[in-house]
C-alpha cells in the first residue's frame, strides 16, 4: 500500500514575507504611502546623522578645561563632566556627598523585597518606608544630630533635591488625593464642601503662583524673624497642589465602580472604611493607575518650577552653571543632559506603570 | 487673633513698607549669628556665579565678602542666598537677607517707593553696542545705515530707537524674541550689530564662534547703575554697607592692593594711615574695628583687583573699565574721603 506523502509546503513568495513583504505591506501599499515613506527616511537621514555625529563621534569627552572642547565640532561634555557632582548633589558639601548616596541607596534596598513575590511582609515594609525613611533621610540630608554636620537646605540641589520634591510630592499627594476625593463624593454636606472648595482652588491656580506665593507672599505675612524655610514652603505647596490633581483622578476611579459593589459592601454590614478600604478602593486604584503615573510624572517635571523661587534642582543648578565665565556657551550640552535624566526617569515610571497594570489585572480590562 | 495679626502685618507691609522696624537691629543680628546673609543673582556670569565646588564668585560676591570681612576679619562668613529678580526685594523686606549684592538697578522709583537704600554703585552699566571687527567701526556715531540684531519688545529696543533719532541717523532693526537666538542672528552674520547693556555684551561675546572677531564699541547710550542695596531704616548697617564699598574703591585710589598692605601699613602719608585704621576716625564712626577697611583690601582686594579678577583682563569677560575706571582715570568711580 502506496502511502500518500503529501508534497510539501511551498515557502510563501519571497515578496510577501519578511523585510520585503513588510515594507511592502506597510511602507509602499500605495503610491501616497511610498511618497510618504520615502519622505520620512530623507527627514531621518536629515536629522539622526548629524545628531549622532554631534551626540557622540564629533564630541569632546576628555579634559578638564574649556580649552579642551576648542577645536571639537560636536557637544563638549567635558562640561558636564567637570560639573557632574553639583549637578547630582547641588551645592551639598563635598565631604558630605556619602549622606545622600546612602539615604538613596537604603531607598532601593528597603523596595527591593516588594518587588519579589514570596515576600510576605510587604504590607509592614511599605509602612516603614513611608513612615520611618523619610525621617531617616531627613536625618541623613539635614543632619544636625548622631554626629552629623547640619546642612542647611539652601545647598541641597541637584538631581537629589529633584528627586526630593518629587517623592514628597508623591508620597503625600496619593492619600491626601483619596481622602479629598472620598470627601468629595461624601454625603455630608459640610465635608464635601470643604474637599470641593479645596479641590477646585487648587486646581484654579498656576503651581508657579503657589510656589511665588509661598516664596514671596509668605514670607511677608509671618511675624518678623520667623524663617520658615524655603524649600519647605514649596514642598508643601506642591503637595498641596498635587493632592487636588490626585484627588480627581482618584475620584474618576470611584465612579467607575458599578454601584452594586457599594450596595454588597453595605450589603455584607461592612463600615464606610472598610468597605473602602476592602472593596471599592482596591478596584478604583487599580483602574486609575495610568491616571496616578501620569500626575506623578507631570509632578516629576512640575519640579523644575522651583527655579523660579531660587531653589537649585536638576535644571536650575545646570542653568545656573551656564553662568560660570569658563563655560559659556554651552548651554545645549546643560540642556541635552537634563533633558535625558527626565526622561530616563519618566520613561521608567512609565515601565513600571504598564508592568503594574499587568500584574494587577484581573480580566476587567478591555 | 493670630488671623488679625496677619492681616495687620500685611497692611502695615504692603502700606508703609518703609516703616522704621528694624533700626539698628540687623548690625547686632548679624554679629550674634556670625555671618552677612547676601542675597545674590541666581547667576550672571562675572557678577555672581558658583563654580564647580559651590564656590561663589564675582563682582557682586565681592561686595559682600568685603562687608564679611569689615565685621569678622573673614571674608568667607557669609552666607548666600541666591535670588531671582521677583523674590529679591520681598527677600530684603521680610529681613530673609541682610543685604542684597545682585545686579540692580538704581533708580527714584525703587529707592522711594519700595523700603530700599542703595549704597553705592559697584557697576556702572548701560546699553552698548557690539560689532564685527571686519566692519572697522570705531564709534557708534559711524553706524548709520547698520542693521540691529534686537529683543523685541525691550528697554534696549526703546534706547535704541531715541538715540538713532536724536542722532538724525537710520538703522534697520532684524528682531528676536530671545537673547539666545539676537546672539545666534549675529553670529550667522545676519546683522551688523547687536546692542544689550554692556555687562551682558561682554558674556555674550564668548557664546560667539568667534569672540575675538567681535569688539564692544565705547559708547553707553542709557544709564544702569548697579550697586549692593539694603533695607530701609537700618542706617548703621547702610553706612557699614556703603562704606565696605568705598574703602575698596579708595584703596584702589591710594594704591593699596591686597598685596602691599601689610607694608602699606608703616607708610606716612596720612591718607592711607587713616584709611588703614592707622589715625583718624578709624573704625569708630561705623562701630567695627580699627582695621575693617585693612581688612577688606587684604581678603578681598580693592575695587580695581576685584573689577579685574571677576570681570575684566584676569577673566574671560574681559570688559574694559571704561565708566568703572577710577575718576581720576576717565571713569565715574569716586568715593568720599576716608578722614
Amino acid at each position: 500500500m502506496s502511502v500518500h506523502t503529501p508534497h510539501p509546503d511551498l515557502p510563501p513568495p519571497a515578496n510577501i514575507v519578511g523585510v520585503i513583504g513588510w515594507s511592502r505591506s506597510n511602507l509602499f501599499s500605495t503610491p501616497l504611502n511610498t511618497a510618504l515613506s520615502l519622505f520620512a527616511l530623507y527627514l531621518i537621514y536629515l536629522i539622526v546623522p548629524p545628531m549622532i555625529n554631534w551626540i557622540f563621534l564629533d564630541a569632546t569627552w576628555v579634559g578638564d578645561t574649556r580649552e579642551a572642547c576648542a577645536s571639537g565640532t560636536g557637544a563638549c561634555w567635558v562640561f558636564v563632566k567637570v560639573r557632574i557632582n553639583q549637578f547630582m548633589y547641588g551645592f551639598f558639601p563635598e565631604a558630605e556627598y556619602w549622606r545622600i548616596n546612602l539615604a538613596f541607596g537604603l531607598l532601593v534596598v528597603l523596595a527591593i523585597p516588594l518587588f519579589i513575590k514570596r515576600f510576605k511582609h510587604k504590607g509592614r515594609l511599605a509602612a516603614f518606608i513611608l513612615i520611618f525613611y523619610p525621617i531617616i533621610t531627613f536625618q541623613l540630608f539635614s543632619g544636625g544630630n548622631f554626629g552629623l554636620t547640619h546642612v542647611e537646605t539652601s545647598k541641597w540641589g541637584g538631581l537629589s533635591l529633584t528627586l526630593i520634591l518629587a517623592g514628597v510630592g508623591i508620597v503625600a499627594s496619593l492619600p491626601l488625593g483619596i481622602v479629598l476625593a472620598l470627601g468629595r463624593r461624601s454625603k455630608m454636606p459640610i465635608v464635601k464642601s470643604v474637599c470641593v472648595v479645596f479641590i477646585e482652588f487648587w486646581r484654579g491656580v498656576p503651581l508657579i503662583t503657589v510656589l511665588f506665593m509661598s516664596s514671596v507672599m509668605l514670607p511677608l505675612f509671618l511675624p518678623e524673624g520667623t524663617n520658615f524655610d524655603k524649600l519647605l514652603r514649596a514642598m508643601i505647596g506642591i503637595a498641596l497642589f498635587q493632592s487636588a490633581y490626585m484627588a480627581e483622578v482618584i475620584r474618576g476611579g470611584l465612579a467607575a465602580i458599578p454601584k452594586g459593589q457599594y450596595e454588597a459592601a453595605e450589603a455584607l454590614g461592612l463600615s464606610f472604611w472598610k468597605s473602602m478600604g476592602l472593596i471599592i478602593l482596591p478596584q478604583a486604584l487599580k483602574l486609575v493607575i495610568p491616571g496616578i503615573v501620569n500626575t506623578f510624572i507631570a509632578l516629576f517635571k512640575d519640579t523644575t518650577l522651583v527655579l523660579i523661587i531660587g531653589l537649585f534642582d536638576l535644571l536650575a543648578i545646570i542653568q545656573q552653571a551656564f553662568a560660570d565665565p569658563d563655560w559659556l556657551g554651552y548651554s545645549i550640552e546643560g540642556y541635552v543632559f537634563a533633558a535625558s535624566i527626565f526622561w530616563i526617569f519618566c520613561f521608567s515610571m512609565s515601565r513600571y506603570s504598564m508592568s503594574l497594570e499587568k500584574k494587577l489585572n484581573t480580566g476587567h480590562a478591555r | 487673633m493670630k488671623k488679625i495679626h496677619v492681616i495687620a502685618s500685611a497692611v502695615a507691609l504692603t502700606a508703609t513698607l518703609s516703616t522704621n522696624a528694624f533700626a539698628g537691629a540687623t548690625l547686632d543680628a548679624v554679629k550674634k549669628k556670625g555671618f552677612v546673609q547676601c542675597g545674590v543673582s541666581i547667576g550672571l556670569p562675572g557678577f555672581s556665579n558658583a563654580d564647580e565646588k559651590g564656590n561663589w564668585s564675582g563682582l557682586d560676591v565681592d561686595v559682600c565678602r568685603a562687608v564679611a570681612a569689615a565685621l569678622f576679619a573673614d571674608a568667607n562668613m557669609v552666607k548666600y542666598t541666591p535670588l531671582t529678580a521677583k523674590e529679591r526685594f520681598t527677600a530684603l523686606q521680610s529681613g530673609e537677607i541682610d543685604m542684597l549684592s545682585r545686579n540692580t538697578t538704581w533708580t527714584l522709583t525703587r529707592d522711594s517707593s519700595l523700603g530700599l537704600n542703595f549704597a553705592g554703585v559697584n557697576y556702572y552699566d548701560g546699553q552698548g553696542f557690539m560689532v564685527t571687527k571686519k566692519l572697522g567701526v570705531k564709534s557708534a556715531l559711524e553706524l548709520d545705515g547698520a542693521s540691529f540684531c534686537i529683543q523685541a519688545g525691550t528697554t534696549t529696543e526703546l534706547n535704541l530707537a531715541d538715540y538713532f533719532r536724536s542722532n538724525n541717523m537710520k538703522y534697520t532693526p532684524v528682531t528676536f524674541d530671545t537673547s539666545d537666538e539676537t546672539v545666534k542672528a549675529f553670529d550667522a552674520g545676519r546683522c551688523d550689530a547687536l546692542t544689550s547693556d554692556q555687562s551682558q555684551l561682554y558674556a555674550l561675546r564668548i557664546k560667539l564662534g568667534n569672540p575675538d572677531g567681535a569688539t564692544v564699541l565705547p559708547e553707553v547710550i542709557s544709564k544702569e547703575p548697579l550697586g549692593p542695596v539694603t533695607a530701609q531704616g537700618d542706617d548703621e548697617w547702610y553706612k557699614i554697607v556703603r562704606w565696605s564699598l568705598f574703602a575698596m574703591v579708595n584703596a584702589e585710589e591710594m594704591g593699596i592692593t591686597s598685596g602691599n598692605v601689610d607694608a602699606k601699613m608703616s607708610s606716612d602719608d596720612p591718607n592711607v594711615r587713616r584709611l588703614l585704621g592707622q589715625e583718624g576716625i578709624k573704625g569708630s564712626g561705623l562701630g567695627l574695628a580699627d582695621g575693617w577697611a585693612a581688612n577688606i583690601i587684604k581678603q578681598v582686594g580693592n575695587y580695581g583687583e576685584s573689577f579685574e579678577r571677576n570681570v575684566g583682563q584676569g577673566s574671560s569677560l574681559k570688559i574694559a573699565r571704561g565708566q568703572n575706571a577710577l575718576w581720576n582715570k576717565g571713569g565715574l568711580q569716586y568715593a568720599p574721603p576716608i578722614r
